[in-house]
């Protein structure tokens, strides 16, 4: 990890950005977001929800719409209040890259869509949001670009989450079919009818893909460590705080409507608890202060999963005051991380030490975080792991199980808060890449409110609870709920638990090394990598393409043609064969002498054809027939039909006659051979014997005149035209055929340019 | 291809062919004809004018790129079809204007004509910009060899 803690390192020297001072006011954004949804919340707290919405594509029952509960405004709340801190911490930790204008509208870009993700109340609107999560995401993980770590990596989480992405929309299509509403605020009070309904696990396990994926849940885990190659600023703020738990969001919003069953709360538990555990234990033992983080952060991820899993309030509750407190304490942290390697210039823990003289401020704020991450009191962290302690006793599938897991799990959290704070703080200074001085006022100020938050909230819990904990957890039961926050329970069960906690914890901080050593040939043994897993796809699939691009388009005209007619031959001559479409009719239709002549001219021009030694006399034998087929349409009243072919064999000629005499030799290099020929006669032979076939089933039929009768009567009273053929081009079908010259106008731009390109390499040669 | 005959012809061929070209775009509604067939046999005249005096002189007559005249007809198209996205009707839908001239005689005009236009410089362009593209790289050939 030691090459990305110089990626993320900002301002090469010499980078000059004199328009960075204005992009650095774009914090007001956040700040007004932030203002707008504060006062929004008495009348959330009063038991309101509040919605606004716009038709979209009304025929399919989209729409732009919002819907503001609890749940979507305590999200809303965090990402613009967070989103503030990281805009202005980002102003000075990038403020003098080249590219700052870009990260500043990308991270923009990304809030923009968060906020929507939170608050869309249409499912497509919802899912429009999510998959512009993954893209920004992307983006920002990506922004290095000349690391090809820091691509393969943005690669790897926009495909990873792009594919849960995918089956989260065929997941919410489905419920929106059996629950009969576009809208989730109505689709959550159909909890009994989806539940009961025979998609009801196909639903399941769709939804829970796309919230999986993007929440880095076990065993898609492995994503999120790697997406740490984004800049210090996009981990804090997507990668911790906001956009990892979008799935989480999801998972809370569906509760009503998927929980409660079996399959939902087994799911969970597991994959959370496993998740959890397993991140902790993987935290522990980085030695790269911000991967440690990204550690902690799964940890907090899979807590936060276990506990939606659970049907009492006490779980709900933890899950919900948790989503608060890791916000704070982890954008907090992320955002020292950040300072620590700005200031020291490593973010390796062996290397640090005795900064506190040199980052006071920091320092403060960093022990604030690490003590409410590591559960101590009164910090908020201590009331949300009592919580976390009585919902796991509460959960009455498996209380033993859950509360071990959650034990296990925040022991190595106050591991890994002792190492955070202890380690790079504490003890001497090393000497040092660089000599650390306090950093500026705009990148402490958040850690130093956010870890502040953590000491209020703690202290006063009842400010929060009422306003903001009770209205989620309402909108995650779908019931009213009155949760009392509060530091002092009394002597119970979970307070013991907490103390073991803080005891294992101690011992797994003073045993880190044995720790690292144990758990490290017990990894080598077990081995479960998802990231090896996602190359060995990835590999697979590349190898696919490779393989079938040389199959099908093997940069000959010769395989091109065959692939397209065996492709249309077996499509459908098939369908004819399946369908028991081969009819003959009852009685040969008689034609006319001259209509005769006009077909015998056709054959002839196409044997010919087939027989011409010249391509010159190849292209004026299929120029006959082609005229023949333009007779015929003549013949049978279609001057329309007849004029624009001969137009095009006019046409054909002259493009064939310029492209010709480039061509190689017919008999030279590349000429198929006696066995060649003879295989381009068979696939020939039975294309146009499935055209025959098809002709005569589709003339052997009655003739469908309601279509054409329509266009008779329609055509003067409701297009003002008398030429059918016309009236369908410009207006019944228009816009087939807007789709029709947008391909012609494409094909002859491309087409320019591959001439050119041609022409400039004939030239270099 | 330097022919005395052959260019001299094509001037009057030419002229003849385009303003029959716009003939049929006009008529088309009713009458056969309409945007594809007319542009169609626009190209083959400046198929024609470009094999009697060259590319070039097809470029100098156009006073356009046909690149440029091809995405010209599709905004004239798309414009056809957002017309009636302004009035409040679907994408596309047909809006007609009788012009009344005098003794009971109208002139219906309407987007459909408007959109048709569009499909006539598309495709004229579309097949110019391939066309002009091989008979100049043809020229480019002949030099060097």
């Amino acid at each position: 990890m030691g090459e990305a803690a110089t990626t993320a390192n900002p301002a090469a020297p010499g980078a000059d950005a004199p328009a960075s001072a204005a992009w650095r006011l774009l914090a007001v954004v956040p700040l007004a977001a932030l203002i707008g949804f504060v006062s929004l919340l008495p009348a959330i707290t009063a038991g309101e929800t509040l919605s606004v919405g716009w038709a979209w594509v009304p025929g399919l029952d989209v729409r732009l719409s919002f819907y503001v509960d609890g749940l979507s405004l305590l999200f809303a709340l965090l990402i613009s209040g967070i989103g503030f801190f990281i805009f202005l911490y980002a102003g000075s930790y990038l403020g003098r890259h080249p590219r700052f204008g870009r990260f500043s509208i990308y991270l923009l870009a990304f809030m923009g869509s968060m906020l929507g993700l939170v608050l869309a109340d249409n499912i497509i609107t919802l899912f429009v949001f999510w998959e512009l999560t993954t893209l920004t995401s992307y983006l920002l993980i990506g922004f290095d670009h000349t690391q090809a770590k820091a691509r393969r990596n943005a690669l790897q989480a926009l495909l990873v989450t792009g594919i849960g992405g995918l089956a989260l929309l065929a997941g919410l299509i489905l419920m929106a079919i059996v629950g009969g509403s576009f809208e989730l605020s109505q689709l959550i009070a159909q909890g009994d009818a989806i539940r009961e309904h025979a998609l009801h696990l196909p639903i399941l396990i769709l939804v829970l893909a796309g919230a999986f994926t993007k929440s880095a849940q076990f065993p898609f885990h492995f994503w999120l460590p790697n997406a740490m190659a984004a800049p210090t600023p996009v981990s804090a703020y997507l990668h911790s705080a906001t956009m990892v738990k979008a799935g989480v969001y999801l998972l809370a919003r569906m509760h009503p409507a998927l929980g409660d069953s079996d399959w939902w709360t087994w799911t969970l538990l597991i994959a959370g608890a496993v998740t959890a555990v397993w991140a902790s234990l993987l935290a522990i033992r980085q030695s790269d202060l911000k991967l440690m983080l990204a550690y902690t952060t799964l940890m907090a991820l899979g807590t936060l999963v276990m506990f939606l899993g659970a049907e009492n309030y006490y779980a709900i509750a933890a899950a919900v005051t948790f989503i608060l407190v890791h916000s704070f304490y982890k954008a907090a942290l992320f955002m020292v991380v950040g300072i620590i390697d700005h200031e020291a210039g490593t973010r390796e823990i062996d290397r640090l030490g005795g900064l506190r003289g040199a980052l006071p401020i920091t320092f403060a704020a960093a022990l604030a975080a690490a003590f409410s991450m590591a559960g101590f009191p009164p910090f908020l962290g201590f009331i949300g792991k009592e919580l976390k302690y009585e919902g796991a006793l509460a959960i009455s599938e498996a209380p033993i199980f859950m509360t071990t897991a959650a034990v296990t799990a925040n022991a190595l959290m106050v591991a890994v808060a002792l190492v955070v704070v202890i380690r790079p703080f504490l003890g001497t200074r090393p000497d040092l890449p660089k000599v650390p001085h306090e950093a500026p006022v705009a990148m402490w100020l958040g850690p130093v409110v956010l870890a502040a938050c953590g000491i209020i909230f703690g202290v006063a819990p009842g400010a929060i609870g009422n306003a903001l904990v009770d209205p989620t957890v309402e909108a995650i039961l779908y019931s009213p709920q009155n949760i009392e926050l509060k530091l002092w329970h009394g002597i119970n069960l979970p307070l013991a638990l907490s103390v073991v906690t803080v005891t294992l914890g101690a011992f797994f901080f003073v045993m880190r090394r044995r720790l690292i050593r144990w758990t490290g040939a017990w990894l080598d043994f077990v081995r479960i990598t998802g990231d090896a897993a996602y190359d060995r796809a990835v590999a697979a699939m590349m190898a696919f393409a490779a393989w079938q691009t040389d199959l099908l388009q093997g940069g000959r005209q010769r395989i091109y043609l065959a692939t397209t007619l065996i492709t249309f031959i077996v499509l459908v001559g098939g369908t004819l064969i399946a369908f028991g479409g081969v009819a003959m009719p009852a009685a040969w239709p008689s034609a006319p002498l001259p209509v005769w002549g006009i077909a015998a001219l056709i054959v002839a021009g196409a044997l010919a054809t087939t027989q011409m030694r010249s391509r010159i006399g190849a292209l004026a034998a299929v120029g006959s027939a082609g005229t023949g087929v333009a007779l015929l349409f003549l013949a049978f009243g279609a001057p329309d039909v007849a004029m624009t072919q001969f137009m095009i064999e006019t046409l054909s000629v002259v493009i064939a006659a310029l492209i010709l005499p480039r061509l190689p030799a017919m008999a030279g290099r590349g000429h198929p051979g006696r066995h060649g020929r003879l295989r381009d006669a068979a696939i020939a032979v039975a294309c146009g014997t499935v055209v025959t076939l098809l002709v005569i089933a589709v003339t052997a039929g009655p003739f469908d005149r309601s279509l054409t009768g329509f266009f008779e009567i329609a055509s003067v009273p409701d297009a003002f035209g008398r030429n059918i053929v016309n009236v369908i081009l410009v207006d019944f079908r228009a816009i087939d055929t807007f789709g029709e010259i947008a391909v012609v106008a494409i094909a002859g731009l491309a087409s320019v340019a591959l001439i050119r390109q041609t022409m400039t390499s004939r030239r270099d040669r | 291809m330097q022919s005395l005959i052959l260019r001299t012809a094509t001037r009057l061929v030419v002229a003849l062919m385009l303003i029959f070209s716009l003939f049929l775009l006009w008529r088309g509604h009713n009458l056969p004809g309409g945007g594809f067939i007319g542009s169609l046999v626009a190209a083959t005249a400046f198929a024609l004018y470009s094999m009697a005096d060259g590319p070039a002189a097809v470029r100098r007559a156009l006073r356009i790129d046909p690149r440029l005249i091809a995405v010209i007809g599709l905004m004239t198209a798309l414009i056809a079809g957002l017309w009636a996205a302004l009035a409040g009707v679907p994408f596309l839908t047909g809006l007609w204007n009788k012009i009344p001239l005098g003794e009971g005689a109208e002139l219906p005009l309407g987007t459909p004509l408007l959109f048709d236009i569009g499909v006539y410089l598309t495709v004229l362009g579309g097949v110019l910009s391939l066309l002009l593209a091989l008979e100049e790289s043809e020229v480019d050939d002949d030099r060097l060899d």
